[in-house]
């Protein structure tokens, strides 16, 4: 129990500096990343088991234009994941400007996706589909399909604005590189997330 | 390895003018005692609920103030069970402990200047203070509190109006009162995790850390991993209430005559959800007070805690095994014979840790010269507190028994005990331990024993009837069960329960009056008034705003060096070189 002296300063885990060698700030969105991924796979689990509860779950999107067009709107989320990391990647090399474009590029990927998006759910509005009901059957079709790709799409917004905060913030000079990373680890995070959104949500609901 | 860009090294300036320096505060300390002003108000406002409800159990036909109408009806009662059970649990045992004690003395005992992230610190204290006014904002609304109590089981909690005063606007409120406080509880665990990784001074090891660093931490970790659950849980249970969703809801329900519209949902699903969380957060609510308890045991029996490693590694097999368990609430619901023998053996398992934790306080007391200061008294209270409570939870956890168990008035003792009162009696061995260094004042010691003395025995008094109540079968959440043939016999408990807790209710006010004493009359506090070994007690009472006036202090010991062989004082601080212990012989 008595560490010695020489022994307990030493390592990286002794104290007075950080042990995993990134800031704090990274450390905490990765601590928030962690929590916001439990939140995200309860609701995909729930949305699991509800649908096996439920034997008649409907499979109402056909493969041209419902799948077709989920297929762009991750398209063009993937490609906004890319201009987050060559974001990240100039605003490392110092290079200010570039940095701040690549981030507006981002920022503009995700507003078309959420775009895209909304544009989506008018056309499911306008068959019928609403939270709890649908033309197809099971009432829950309609609450996880909103509830769920709802969240995301909140997600996405709030990057959004997140994104436009650190690209004023980084062209001014006012945040450092490290603040650009942080960004793009949620960006990166709230992708990932919708690589589990697409499979559950659209994928399996092709119809036959 | 990149060093600290923020906190520990440099002084920053304290703020000026009354607003920043005590209301939106950045500083640990302040922050701190925000959180436990508020689960000090919560819990007399708890406590004054509990009053009604024990009146009305004993005397169903009395008139009470503040309930409309003057006789309490059933739903009334249940409404009052309901925020007993949430102010308690949410804005008291989940506050104090951990973001009230912890925020205070976790960054001053690894040696740092403020926590990781002091903004995001001032708003989850303003969070949940928003979390308390939307729950409390409940009792004003039309229908009422809502009367689901603090479990809020669907379909009852999921239909709306007519399930029940209080389950329209009310339970609403109450949804959205704990995904507020869902929220800041993240916010204040991403802090008190970032801050134990990365702001501990140099030579403050892991090892080296006081235990209650270590119960913070843990606690932060499970706050964590189970807040970002209830988030989920509370999302959707509030899409079942607001749009008309039927995530909780099954088919077929028929309430008042009228069939509901709702069909597919799941009722268990909710529980899954919130046991998930729920258990874990019964950690949360006691970990702090087992740190809080070696560190007392150890200070005052003056030696070294017994097995230090093995505690450190007890609360983290606590902390994961209580991820594993959450079924043991759920073998009445409908679950199948493997899966509850599983959760049986998880949960009986959790019962290996806990012994190793409660031997290593007994051998930490062994052959101590033990200062029975309050602290102390209120630690030792712990100790007895979580045996007893611990054990009717291994009774708990056997399906065949549970079946009988469950929901009667033993599940209401064991939880109490191990739970409630424990975590309390932590918290008030922590606010003795501590008000000199928070305040520069003691509180009043002869006071203090008395008001230990009789809580700790009209605690048992109140507690320990419960289990026998709950033997002969009477069930809990009942508002009255006065007219039941076979509970007849047991109304002399129930009424000797009742005053029990009206006596161990009024002795709380001794506290208060103490604590109001204290803060301007008690007698003055030195730096170091214990003889302790920590970090706290190596700066003035109360700290400067920036802790350790910007020079960061090195550690070179483990956290608990009483009555080591060879030095003058029976006690070596953290921050003694061996040089300066050497020249002090
Ligand atoms: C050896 C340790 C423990 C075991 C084996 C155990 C077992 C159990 C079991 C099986 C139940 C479910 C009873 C029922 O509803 O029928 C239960 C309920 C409960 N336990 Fe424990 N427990 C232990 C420790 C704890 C601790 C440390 C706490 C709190 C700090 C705690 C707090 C609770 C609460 C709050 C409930 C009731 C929840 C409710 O229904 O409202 N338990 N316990
Ligand atoms: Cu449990």
């Amino acid at each position: 129990m008595n560490e010695t002296k020489t022994e307990a300063l030493s390592s990286p885990w002794s104290g007075g500096v950080s042990p995993f060698a990134m800031g704090s700030k990274k450390l905490g969105m990765w601590l928030f990343i962690i929590s916001d991924a439990l939140t995200f796979t309860v609701l995909l689990v729930s949305y699991s088991y509800l649908r096996f509860a439920n034997p008649d779950w409907p499979r109402p999107f056909p493969f041209f234009n419902a799948i077709t067009f989920s297929t762009l709107m991750t398209v063009v989320l993937l490609a906004s994941s890319l201009t987050m990391v060559m974001a990240v990647a100039a605003a490392n090399r110092g290079l200010r400007d570039t940095a701040v474009k690549w981030i507006l590029a981002t920022m503009l990927g995700g507003a078309l996706f959420v775009g895209l998006h909304l544009t989506e759910r008018m056309h499911l509005i306008e068959e019928g589909v609403r939270p709890f009901s649908n033309p197809w059957g099971p009432p829950l079709f309609g609450a996880a399909f909103f509830g769920i790709t709802g969240m995301h799409m909140t997600h996405v917004a709030i990057g959004v604005i997140y994104l436009g905060i650190v690209s004023l913030g980084f062209g001014r000079g006012k945040f450092s590189p490290e603040d650009v990373e942080v960004s793009g680890l949620y960006w990166h995070f709230v992708d990932l997330v919708w690589m589990f959104v697409f499979p559950l949500i659209y994928l399996m609901s092709v119809k036959h | 390895m990149v060093t600290h860009e923020s906190g520990a090294v440099h002084a920053h300036a304290a703020p000026t003018g009354f607003i920043w320096k005590y209301i939106f505060s950045t500083d640990h300390k302040i922050i701190g005692i925000q959180y436990i002003l508020l689960a000090l108000v919560s819990a007399f406002v708890g406590m004054f609920l509990s009053v009604l409800m024990r009146i009305h159990l004993v005397w169903p036909n009395a008139k009470l103030p503040f309930i409309a109408g003057g006789v309490m009806t059933p739903e009334q009662y249940l409404a009052l069970l309901t925020m007993h059970g949430s102010i308690m649990v949410f804005m008291v045992l989940t506050t104090a402990p951990q973001s009230g004690f912890g925020n205070y003395f976790l960054p001053i005992q690894i040696g740092a200047a403020d926590m990781a992230f002091p903004v995001i610190n001032m708003l989850s204290f303003w969070i949940t203070f928003l979390s308390l006014l939307v729950m409390l904002a409940a009792f004003f609304v039309v229908g009422g509190a809502p009367i689901s109590g603090w479990t809020a089981y669907p379909p009852l909690s999921a239909l709306g109006e007519i399930a029940g005063p209080g389950q329209g606007a009310g339970q609403t409120l109450w949804v959205i009162g704990v995904a507020i406080f869902c929220g800041a509880s993240l916010m204040g665990a991403l802090n008190f995790i970032t801050t134990t990784i990365d702001l501990r001074t140099k030579g403050m090891s892991l090892m080296r850390m006081p235990l209650t660093v270590w119960a913070w931490f843990l606690t932060a970790i499970l706050g964590l991993l189970a807040f970002g659950v209830l988030l989920a849980a509370c999302i959707l249970l509030l899409l079942d209430r607001t749009a008309m969703t039927s995530f909780f809801i099954p088919g077929g329900l028929v309430i008042t005559d009228q069939q509901v519209a709702h069909k597919g949902g799941s009722t268990l699903l909710w529980q899954h959800l919130f046991w998930f969380f729920g258990h874990p957060e019964v950690y949360i609510a006691i970990l702090p007070g087992m740190g809080v308890t070696s560190h007392m045991l150890s200070t005052f029996a003056r030696k070294p805690v017994f097995g230090y490693r093995a505690m450190v590694y007890a609360m983290c097999s606590i902390g994961f095994l209580g991820f594993c368990v959450w079924g043991h609430h759920m073998f009445v619901s409908g679950m199948s014979p493997y899966s509850a023998l599983a959760f049986s053996l998880l949960t009986m398992s959790i019962g290996v840790p806990s012994a190793i934790k409660t031997f290593n306080w007994l051998g930490t007391l062994w052959g101590g010269q033990i200062r029975f200061t309050t602290a102390m008294l209120f630690a030792l209270g712990f100790v007895s507190l979580f045996v007893s409570g611990g054990l009717s939870g291994l009774f708990l956890a056997q399906p065949a028994i549970d079946l009988y168990f469950h929901d009667t008035y033993f599940v209401v003792g064991h939880f109490h005990l191990i739970m409630g009162v424990a975590a309390i009696f932590g918290m008030f061995s922590a606010l003795f331990f501590w008000f000199p260094k928070m305040f520069g004042r003691h509180l009043n010691e002869p006071l203090g024993k008395l008001h230990f003395w009789i809580t700790f025995i009209g605690v048992y008094a109140i507690f320990m009837p419960m289990h026998y109540l709950g033997m002969a079968g009477h069930p809990r959440r009942y508002s009255d069960l006065s007219g039941a043939n076979f509970l007849g016999p047991l109304m002399p408990v129930q009424r000797f329960i009742s005053i029990a807790a009206f006596l161990t209710i009024a002795v709380q006010f001794i506290f208060l009056i103490n604590f109001l004493w204290s803060l301007k009359f008690g007698k003055k506090a030195e730096k170091n008034p214990w003889e302790a070994t920590t970090l706290e007690w190596t700066i003035p009472s109360p700290p400067p705003h920036d802790n350790f006036a910007g020079v960061e202090p090195v550690i070179y010991r483990a956290a608990y060096e009483y009555a080591q062989p060879g030095a003058v004082e029976d006690y070596v601080p953290q921050h003694l070189a061996p040089e300066q212990v050497a020249r002090a012989r």
